[in-house]
């Protein structure tokens, strides 16, 4: 791979957005199983529900303000380094990072200070409202971001504008209710809960095992496995709505993600186990079941999956109305916004949506109308991404995800059946097992997004057209410096929370001066 | 008829304008005197009681605060792309810089007080210092060359290629205003502190303050002395109209000698803004020596909103100019979203945004009271 300012963009953009996505997931996870705690404790007044509370909220303070603070830089990293991409889909694009701005962010930040700082000023329901403003808050962000992205999968209600040379909204109500983010945004918190569940379950399994904190340690794992069980079931189903849409608007990402280079009589088997080969297109060693991906891509029994190979014999039709469309394109912008040729009008019209694989052969030719079948030929087969990393990452993410479904569907039944302290090997892969859920969640992203290559918009805009005019020594010292100062952060957060684990939940203090003249010791379930 | 054909383009674009004002001094006003805090920390607080109260007395609002820069950004993207396009990849280092320095804020306020230890505590405090002190500096200094015309050309596709430097934007001017921000910025922290803390905190903070209300508009008055003398104007010659395509390419600007100031002959009213400027940051000063305090954070928010509301309507309805392709100049008439994207975004700030400014004065009105060193001691395991 050579390095150049795209390269290196697209290397700094994934290593801000995955260590964004770090600290995320638990937040969005870890807020609702906030309010849920001091629901409990608002409904039952038991003190330890509120102990549990601001313990589990100290733990979300260290890991929340390191999500802002590398929020921060997702906000203007388009502008920053992809200043193309922000003109030419600005007017969709920026739309839902705004609203998310507005309803979601003041609202978690509004309300997050007053969380930890209102629990003396504010009537026992007062502070519940404003626990579930932040969870609310967190969970809206990802709903507005996720329409946002769900809009680069699959960008529909919108048309060129050639005397804007941009994107432009046609129909928002489209972008609002994309059936990609629906499906993403669910597939995502999801995710978020079930790696809140499982940190809780981790941190309280630890308590157990070393005989601390008992009863706060049952009861959190109580919540957090019915919560976590709940979230993995929403999880994989809801992935698998992510694979139905993939199947119906992005071909390419799935049959990469498949290793599937050829088109398979309906219904299509679902490979388990395979070596993928770049050179040789073709997926070796492949252990495959039968049935089972036709079942999941097109929800039927007699519809194709098209592999790869076709897929980018399709391509080469759409590169050549690509060309119409540029050419088209070219006609027009030269009358300035004066009179404009008609038949340029129509031909545009025609074509226009193709426009976005003209600029897929501007890696190899200046002007688009100029290219021979060899190049276009190139330029089709640029629109697969290597496919073993979306190979593996993919059954990875699977595997895990199935992982969670048993892991906490094991503790739920422990809990129901009250005995959480019964296996002591269970207790320990608990604690084991609290950095899978990041790295599924990592794998996510990667699949997605990297699955999404060469385009920054699916079929409108290749990633390459996108990026500022930097020079390449502007990128890489910003970003050594992003990731110098995230792994500097990181180990901080990591250390400050090892260090509230380990120091456990402060002793409730008004507890003695108990509210209505409740004994200092916990009462019993 | 479609929906958003109710309110005409070109009005829609000078809402978006007057809207991207409001923004900018929202920011200015809450968050300004985080960073005015952040800038006073090493001057109103010796030790480490008297730096905690301080810090407290912005500690659960920052946060909040924040997003005003964050929702800039946001409809910045949304309602003028070029603008985010041109201004975020051009200023890059800059503003790698200012992204770097507000990161160690939430950081900073979070974990100072997660170890006992001085010394971890002292270096949270210079980040501190610097998250407030540097994004102020900056700000000020990209505005300084904002107002110069920044070196920025768009080609035929419409990409922005930019030929300046990072030094390059340390020029005398920009610095000035570099400083006059700091000095706006740091008077709002300053009436804030009097406001939130008691003790000598408070006591440093009247003196401090009133330092740099003095400064703020000893600072505005050069500003504005230096910009007429030396600063040349931009005028759009032809080539727009309020309902026209957003392409900034389809007209001609020039810089033939016309000042900033020409806006204020036209509409005279236009003077208000400056005069706001000075009033608030005068009435600042004697709210300070005078230990009015509400006065005093009122009159600091006037003239804050003042100050930036000089440096909008100065340049109207130029947004951006192009110092070496004059003609690429983003203007409020060529560089904003299309029409139903803008009445989009105005339904959605319409709804939203009086329910934001609703429940932020709830909060505010919660942790109203003041900090001192006795309620540290009081609450020594909640407080920062």
């Amino acid at each position: 791979m050579e390095i150049d300012v795209v390269t290196l963009s697209r290397l700094q953009f994934a290593l801000t957005a995955m260590y964004h996505f770090l600290f995320v997931p638990l937040t969005l996870g870890l807020s609702i199983l906030l309010a849920i705690m001091e629901t409990t404790y608002v409904m039952t007044g038991r003190a330890i529900w509120r102990q549990m509370t601001k313990f589990w909220g100290t733990l979300f303070g260290i890991n929340f303000v390191l999500g802002v603070a590398t929020g921060l830089t997702m906000e203007f990293q388009f502008g920053m380094n992809w200043s193309y991409y922000s003109h030419y889909v600005g007017d969709i694009f920026g739309a839902p990072l705004a609203i998310e701005g507005l309803m979601a962010f003041f609202l978690e930040a509004t309300f997050v200070g007053l969380f930890f700082f209102g629990w003396d000023k504010l009537t026992k329901l007062q502070h519940l409202v404003t626990t579930w403003a932040v969870a609310l808050g967190t969970n809206f962000s990802a709903l507005w971001i996720l329409i946002a992205n769900g809009w680069m999968q699959h960008p529909i209600g919108a048309a060129f504008n050639p005397q804007t040379m941009r994107m432009e909204v046609t129909n928002f109500y489209e972008v609002l209710f994309n059936p990609v983010a629906q499906a993403k945004f669910v597939h995502t918190v999801s995710a978020g809960y079930v790696t809140a569940a499982m940190f809780v379950l981790g941190v309280s399994a630890w308590y157990l095992l070393q005989g601390r904190h008992i009863e706060l340690a049952k009861r959190s794992m109580a919540v957090a496995a019915s919560f976590g069980l709940l979230g993995a079931l929403s999880v994989v189903v809801l992935g698998d709505e992510s694979g139905y849409s993939a199947s119906e608007h992005q071909k390419m990402k799935l049959a990469v993600m498949e290793g599937m280079w050829h088109t398979e009589p309906a219904p299509a088997g679902f490979t388990v186990f395979g070596i993928p080969n770049q050179q040789k297109r073709e997926t070796q060693y492949a252990i495959r079941v039968p049935y089972e991906l036709g079942l999941i891509a097109t929800r039927s029994l007699t519809e194709p999956v098209p592999g790869i190979v076709d897929l980018v014999d399709r391509t080469k039709l759409d590169v050549a109305k690509g060309i119409k469309a540029y050419d088209a394109l070219m006609t027009i912008r030269a009358a300035k916004g004066q009179k404009i040729d008609l038949t340029a009008k129509n031909a545009f019209e025609e074509n226009g949506r193709y426009l976005g694989y003209a600029y897929l052969l501007k890696r190899y030719i200046e002007d688009p109308r100029k290219a021979t079948p060899d190049i276009i030929e190139k330029a089709a087969w640029d629109t697969v991404p290597t496919v073993w990393p979306m190979f593996w990452s993919f059954r990875l993410m699977v595997g895990l995800g199935f992982y969670f479904i048993l892991f906490t569907g094991a503790f739920f039944y422990l809990a129901s059946t009250g005995r959480l302290d019964k296996y002591r090997w269970l207790l320990r892969l608990a604690v084991y097992s609290i950095p899978l859920p990041w790295i599924a969640a990592e794998l996510g992203w990667f699949v997605a997004e990297y699955g999404r290559q060469p385009w920054a918009i699916e079929g409108v805009l290749p990633t390459a057209i996108a990026v500022s005019h930097l020079g390449i020594w502007e990128v890489a010292i910003t970003m050594a410096g992003f990731v110098a100062f995230y792994t500097v952060l990181l180990i901080i957060e990591m250390s400050l929370m090892l260090k509230a684990i380990k120091a456990g939940p402060q002793p409730d203090k008004s507890a003695d001066a108990s509210v209505r003249g409740r004994i200092q010791t916990v009462p019993a379930e | 008829m479609i929906l958003f054909e109710l309110i005409d383009y070109g009005t829609l674009k000078v809402i978006w304008w007057v809207l991207l004002g409001v923004l900018l001094i929202g920011f200015a006003a809450t968050d300004g005197f985080d960073m005015g805090v952040a800038t006073l920390l090493p001057f109103v607080a010796k030790t480490d009681v008297e730096r905690r109260v301080a810090i407290n007395t912005i500690g659960p609002v920052w946060e909040g605060n924040q997003v005003w820069f964050i929702l800039g950004g946001g409809a910045i993207f949304a309602a003028w792309p070029p603008l985010y396009a041109v201004s975020f990849s051009g200023f890059y280092l800059a503003m790698f810089v200012v992204l770097a320095a507000l990161i160690l804020r939430p950081v900073g306020f979070k974990y100072r007080s997660k170890k006992p230890d001085l010394k971890w505590r002292r270096n949270w405090d210079i980040a501190l210092f610097v998250g407030g002190f540097v994004p102020a500096l900056i700000f000020g200094v990209a505005v300084g060359n904002i107002l110069q015309g920044v070196p920025f050309r768009l080609n035929e596709d419409l990409r922005t290629l930019y030929e300046g430097t990072f030094f390059g934007l340390l020029n005398p001017f920009a610095l000035l205003c570099g400083l006059l921000s700091v000095a706006m910025l740091t008077m709002h922290g300053g009436a804030w502190l009097t406001v939130k803390s008691g003790g000598i905190v408070a006591e440093r903070a009247r003196r401090y303050g009133s330092y740099a209300a003095v400064a703020t508009i000893l600072l505005f008055a050069i500003n504005g002395i230096v910009l007429w003398l030396a600063v040349k104007g931009y005028r759009i010659v032809d080539g727009v109209s309020p309902n026209m395509p957003s392409n900034p390419l389809f007209k001609t600007v020039t810089r033939d000698g016309a000042s900033w100031f020409s806006n204020y002959s036209t509409y005279p009213w236009m003077t208000i803004a400056p005069a706001l400027g000075f009033a608030g940051a005068a009435g600042a000063f004697i709210g300070l020596r005078g230990k009015s305090e509400l006065l005093t954070l009122l009159c600091s928010k006037v003239s804050v909103l003042g100050i930036i509301s000089t440096v909008g309507l100065s340049m109207f309805p130029i947004i951006l100019p192009s110092s070496i392709d004059p003609k690429s100049s983003l203007t409020v008439w060529d560089s904003a979203s299309s029409h139903a994207t803008l009445f989009n975004m105005l339904v959605a700030t319409v709804i939203f945004l009086p329910i934001v400014l609703a429940y932020t004065a709830w909060v505010y009105r919660v942790l109203w009271g003041k900090i001192d060193e006795r309620t540290i001691q009081r609450e020594q395991e909640t407080m920062y």
